[in-house]
């Protein structure tokens, strides 16, 4: 008869596949989990504890450094609360700016998480088709803020640059390029044989779990719920496109994958409604008090990043500073239901299933 | 005259110490100089329509440019002592927002009297209804105070009774009328005299957001876990714990979770010492 033992092993902190410093403490009996516990705070900066002594303008640069993936919509998130609670009025150049910004970054984000998540279950080379196409989106976020990952782009009121010149023209002319690479990846990845039973009907919940785990993006809405706060409750200009909020029924992560790859095509879409309706002319930052002082009172506001449900709560006592500054971070949220879903596994699956969930650690530590 | 004007506005500005109530103010000058005197509208248009004229006029002959100017001279001095009043009146009214900035808590009927001058919210009839079905279920002390949030969207906001949090947060989440079954976000804030926690909640079947939210005593923050109810709310519990030291009674594994057990006191509480202070 063949003795088993428990063991503990310690996946984590360095380890290439959390995409950062995340430690998984895992018992093991044989191949199959007992059990799984995540730990974080490795990368925890108190991000909230600094923006306690910063002005709402300085505390910008540190909302790139959360989600470093898709920093402007971590920009947007924090502009979007203030203005909020001051009700100021943005100008549609502006909008139109900012959602062109953000959707770039919502595909490049959805990009990185392709490419690495293939990587992480064994297929090397889509990495770098993905890395090919998001350098492109990079190179037209660089020119229009002058960074290719901390943006500091967006302003309270508008946005810190107008566009170069002809940069709408290379949006529009992205557009058809990248539609016809992400076929490319249709061609290569998603009928992949070896990928398919890879993900299929791996690290599944239902909808009810999904909500019961206050998951957002993907995450939940590869569980059959339509539900993108883009739609649900429009935010800036997004109520002048039309695009669809793609679901799945499955909820396992064969499912994400197909959410996340169709969300790129959605993107596609508003940034081509978009491109057509950008205003040349108009000013790019409203009218906006020299020092940005909010009125006492209080603000909760969400937004849909690429990783779900981004918010952003400000308490404010009339001062320059915020009272208190709370980002509701959706990697943080996701990342809850990993030791459900680890449990009762197959060891060789931990990766597939935590790839899934598509975190940054900068977003879950704060 | 205009030199004047101009250098009155941003004194009034640091008066009131409240950009937006400087603004209220200068707006309503404003009307009134268009019902006294045109003439003295402050701002730097009328300086530059002003100038432009005079430059037209500079062509013209000396005595009568003498005579246009004596005129200024005139209007200026009518209007320094109608500024004079109103600058008073300006001020008494910053004074009275200065005593109203005291930092916290929000007295809540000045609160209630801005919220009336406003027409009423569209979410009104959304409040009524979940003050009511909460009295209805768990009597008139569950609430603390319930309003509309207009500074997030008009949103709906209850304040519970602590000891009734949990039912509250129940009843919310299970009656069939109300159904907010997803957890949006939980966090907690040091408000100086009180520890409060903030629960935002969604309904997928009503689509409506509202926010609840309790008042503890700062010294021994504790309340129940919301986990029983959603399991999402697991990991913000342990961050208001970890960043505030909020307890939460029930909580299946309360742990803190971004700073280690080792770690000396509460980061995100006001009265909190680094430490180490050199980094």
């Amino acid at each position: 008869m063949v003795r088993t033992e428990e063991m503990l092993l310690n996946v984590g902190p360095q380890h290439p596949s959390t995409h950062g410093v995340f430690r998984l403490v895992v018992k093991v009996d044989g191949e199959i989990i007992k059990e799984a516990t995540p730990v974080i705070g490795y990368l925890h900066r108190g991000t909230e504890k600094l923006a306690e002594d910063l002005q709402y303008t300085q505390i910008i640069p540190y909302t790139d450094r959360m989600d470093y993936l898709s920093a402007m919509t971590n920009n947007y998130v924090l502009c979007h609360a203030v203005e909020t609670l001051m009700g100021l009025e943005v100008p549609e150049k502006a909008e139109y700016l900012r959602v062109m910004a953000m959707e770039l970054g919502r595909i490049a984000s959805h990009l990185v998480w392709f490419g690495t998540y293939l990587l992480d279950i064994g297929a090397t080379s889509p990495f770098l088709y993905a890395f090919r196409e998001r350098e492109a989106i990079i190179n037209l976020l660089n020119e229009l803020s002058g960074a290719r990952l901390t943006f500091n782009y967006m302003r309270i009121g508008g946005v810190k640059w107008d566009a170069p010149e002809g940069w709408v023209d290379k949006v529009r002319e992205f557009i058809p390029y990248m539609r016809n690479e992400l076929e490319g990846y249709h061609d290569l990845v998603t009928g992949n044989e070896i990928f398919v039973n890879r993900v299929k009907n791996v690290g599944t919940y239902t909808k009810e779990d999904a909500i019961q785990y206050s998951l957002s993006g993907a995450n939940l809405r590869c569980t059959g719920v339509k539900f993108d706060l883009r739609k649900e409750e429009p935010y800036s200009i997004y109520d002048r496109f039309d695009f669809d909020v793609p679901t799945e029924e499955a909820g396992d992560a064969f499912a994400r994958y197909k959410v996340r790859m169709a969300e790129i095509e959605e993107s596609l879409k508003i940034l081509e409604q978009a491109v057509e309706q950008f205003p040349e002319d108009g000013k790019i930052l409203g009218k906006v008090p020299r020092v940005i002082r909010p009125p006492e009172g209080e603000t909760y506001v969400r937004i849909e990043s690429p990783r779900g449900e981004i918010g952003c709560y400000i308490a404010s006592d009339g001062q320059k500073e915020p009272y208190r500054l709370k980002f509701r971070r959706p990697s943080f949220y996701n990342l809850q239901i990993l030791p459900k879903l680890l449990k009762g596994e197959n060891m060789a699956n931990l990766v597939t299933i935590l790839g899934g969930v598509d975190i940054v650690l900068g977003e879950v530590d704060g | 005259m205009t030199a004047e004007e101009n250098g009155k506005t941003p004194n009034e500005q640091t008066d009131a110490g409240n950009p937006d109530q400087a603004e209220e103010l200068k707006a309503d000058e404003a009307k009134q100089d268009h019902s006294q005197k045109p003439e003295s509208v402050s701002g730097k248009a009328e300086t530059e329509a002003k100038s432009e004229k005079d430059a037209k006029k500079s062509d013209k002959p000396a005595a009568e440019s003498q005579s246009e100017r004596n005129k200024t001279a005139e209007s200026s001095t009518s209007a320094t002592a109608d500024d004079q009043s109103r600058k008073e009146t300006a001020r008494e009214k910053a004074d009275q927002a200065g005593t109203k900035k005291t930092r916290r808590p929000k007295k809540k009927a000045e609160k209630e009297e801005a919220r009336e001058e406003l027409e009423p919210s569209p979410k009104e009839p959304l409040l009524k209804k979940y003050v009511s079905i909460i009295e209805e279920h768990l009597g008139e002390d569950a609430l603390e105070d319930s309003f509309i949030n207009r500074a997030s969207k008009d949103l709906p906001t209850l304040i519970a009774h602590p000891g009734f949090y949990f039912s509250i947060a129940k009843l919310l989440k299970t009656h069939e009328e109300l159904q907010f079954n997803y957890l949006s976000e939980l966090h907690g804030t040091d408000f100086k005299e009180y520890m409060e926690v903030y629960v935002h909640l969604y309904s997928f079947s009503q689509k409506e957001n509202m926010a609840l939210k309790v008042k503890l005593d700062r010294e021994q923050p504790e309340i129940d876990s919301l986990t029983p109810l959603w399991e999402g709310a697991n990991w913000p519990e342990c961050e208001a714990y970890d960043l505030l030291g909020i307890k939460f009674t029930n909580h299946p594994d309360l742990k803190r979770i971004f700073l280690g057990e080792d770690w000396e006191g509460y980061p995100l509480r006001k009265d909190y010492e680094p430490y180490d202070v050199e980094v």
